[in-house]
């Protein structure tokens, strides 16, 4: 199946060299949006913390940081993969994986 | 039964003439415009490029940049001018029963700043519903009444009451009665709204419902002038604590004034026009007077809806003459929306401020900005045109009515 998204947002990282991310721009950013969005101090956006238990995130939050996520980066997020994102650390492995 | 008696122990305001209750009865005094050129969004292609904006407001000021951002900007008005009624009533927050305390609050549209901005987000995107999950939360008219409680603990009856520019009327009558019913002790109650947006200012034109005075935004708000071309948007929000008198008196609470009647009606006529004959309006006061067990000639004070439309002030002018016979002539009557603007769902908040800070003055607050007052209006009535002044106030009146023709009339007397 042509999946028009996934072939759009390759295009776009193949063929605009700026889209392409260091990994470390992957992490800071991704703790920027952290920050930004939760209001926490970014000394908390630890590679373990939680979104939830750590720091202070309600199921509403979450959503947001995933759409939040997708939009900086350019990509999509299944439900089922959104799941298993819980963790600074998970969201930043996550979209080092996939926003490449 | 016998009905409870109802005070009120605490008033905030967040205007176009004032940022708090000291600022805004200084703006009301003193005759003050709050009318600018439009800053929130860009109104050039408008017809009606001004409008009764709050100024020098920093919302992070009152609320967490955090909590800030998941309300709309009417929830943030709400938030503010509770804020300062809850304080000024002097609560303490551990000795009171917040399972007893209530929160009722009017808006007439809601999150519609939040609404616009999240369907332009989706409107250039590519169809796909990218919807930020505090888009409902922020955008649903209760979520005012409900970020109170929530900020306060208070766990008594909650919502929003919607009747267009009647809405915080109505939830001051709610308040009202669920107090002395006694089913609650104290009730936060008011209402905020913030339509200065495309939507709001694009569509009340589209009615030609707004003043277009571009040429001189401060004297567009001109209720009574033969020259009156239509309301000036507001927004900004009103709030007051009503309490149980016993309640008020035994904790040693400031009293400013009493509740004492509540009155509705509905024209039954047409979705945006009033009745002609200010059939609704008469009816409102009617109910009203009833329910406060008051005589017509005992209103000193009547502030008006009197939103500067051309057909909207003449009628209920007439209606205060049917309700008031003779006495009309005796009373004071004004607009302070010429001053304010038009609040929506806001407007009966602050305007029961304002009728509760003239009885705590003694002090009519004036109709600004009439310059030749409309032939077709009774020129015997007393509109206190232009300057306000100092007179005996112990009972006044203020009504709100509302497209859809919802009236509704509150009624407060000096304790």
């Amino acid at each position: 199946m042509f999946d028009n998204l996934s072939f759009n947002s390759n295009l776009c990282i193949v063929f605009e060299p700026q889209n392409i991310l260091e990994m470390a721009d992957i992490a800071e950013k991704v703790k920027s949006i952290i920050v930004e969005k939760l209001g926490v101090e970014a000394s908390e956006v630890t590679p373990e913390a939680s979104f939830t238990n750590d720091l202070g995130a309600d199921s509403l939050d979450t959503v947001e940081l995933i759409m939040e996520f997708e939009k900086e980066f350019n990509v999509s997020i299944p439900d089922d993969q959104a799941e298993n994102i819980q963790t600074v650390g998970q969201a930043i492995t996550y979209l080092e994986e996939n926003a490449k | 039964m016998e009905l409870k008696r109802v005070v009120v122990t605490g008033l905030g305001a967040l205007t176009p003439i004032g940022n708090t209750v000291s600022e805004y009865w200084e703006g009301l005094s003193t005759g003050k415009s709050g009318c600018g050129p439009i800053t929130k969004f860009d109104a050039e292609k408008f017809r009606t490029r001004f409008a009764c904006e709050i100024k020098n407001f920093n919302v992070e000021d009152f609320i967490p940049r955090q909590e800030a951002r998941k309300m709309d900007p009417f929830t943030q008005y709400a938030i503010v001018a509770s804020d300062e009624a809850i304080k000024d009533a002097g609560f303490d927050m551990d000795a009171i029963n917040k399972n007893k305390v209530g929160v009722i609050w009017g808006s007439g549209i809601g999150g519609l700043k939040t609404f616009e901005d999240e369907m332009i987000y989706f409107g250039k995107g590519d169809g796909t519903p990218k919807i930020n999950p505090f888009f409902i939360p922020k955008m649903i008219a209760d979520s005012s009444s409900g970020q109170i409680s929530i900020r306060n603990g208070f766990r008594g009856p909650n919502y929003v009451t919607v009747s267009a520019c009647s809405s915080a009327n109505n939830a001051i009558i709610d308040a009202f009665n669920y107090i002395r019913t006694g089913r609650i002790n104290i009730c936060v109650t008011g209402g905020s709204e913030a339509p200065v947006t495309i939507a709001s200012v694009g569509g009340f034109t589209a009615m030609r419902a707004m003043s277009e005075r571009n040429d001189d935004p401060a004297t567009a708000s001109r209720p009574y002038d033969v020259n009156r071309d239509g309301f000036v948007v507001g927004e900004g929000a009103g709030a007051l604590v009503l309490e149980e008198y016993e309640h008020a008196k035994a904790r040693g609470a400031k009293i400013y004034a009493e509740l004492i009647g509540g009155g509705f009606s509905s024209d039954a006529y047409h979705i945006t026009a009033p009745h002609p004959e200010g059939y609704g309006a008469l009816l409102s006061m009617l109910d009203a007077l009833e329910d406060a067990q008051i005589k017509p000639e005992e209103v000193d004070y009547i502030n008006t809806h009197g939103t500067s439309t051309p057909i909207g002030d003449p009628q209920e002018l007439k209606a205060i003459l049917d309700c008031f016979g003779e006495h009309a002539y005796k009373m004071s009557i004004s607009s302070t929306k010429s001053m304010t603007g038009h609040l929506l769902g806001g407007a009966g908040a602050v305007e029961a401020v304002a009728s509760i800070l003239a009885i705590q003055h003694q002090f009519v607050p004036p109709t600004i900005n009439c310059q030749d007052l409309d032939p077709a209006i009774d020129q015997n009535l007393d509109l206190t045109l232009n300057k306000g002044k100092a007179r005996k106030i112990d009972v006044a009146l203020s009504n709100g009515f509302g497209f859809g023709g919802h009236n509704a009339t509150v009624i407060f007397r000096k304790v």
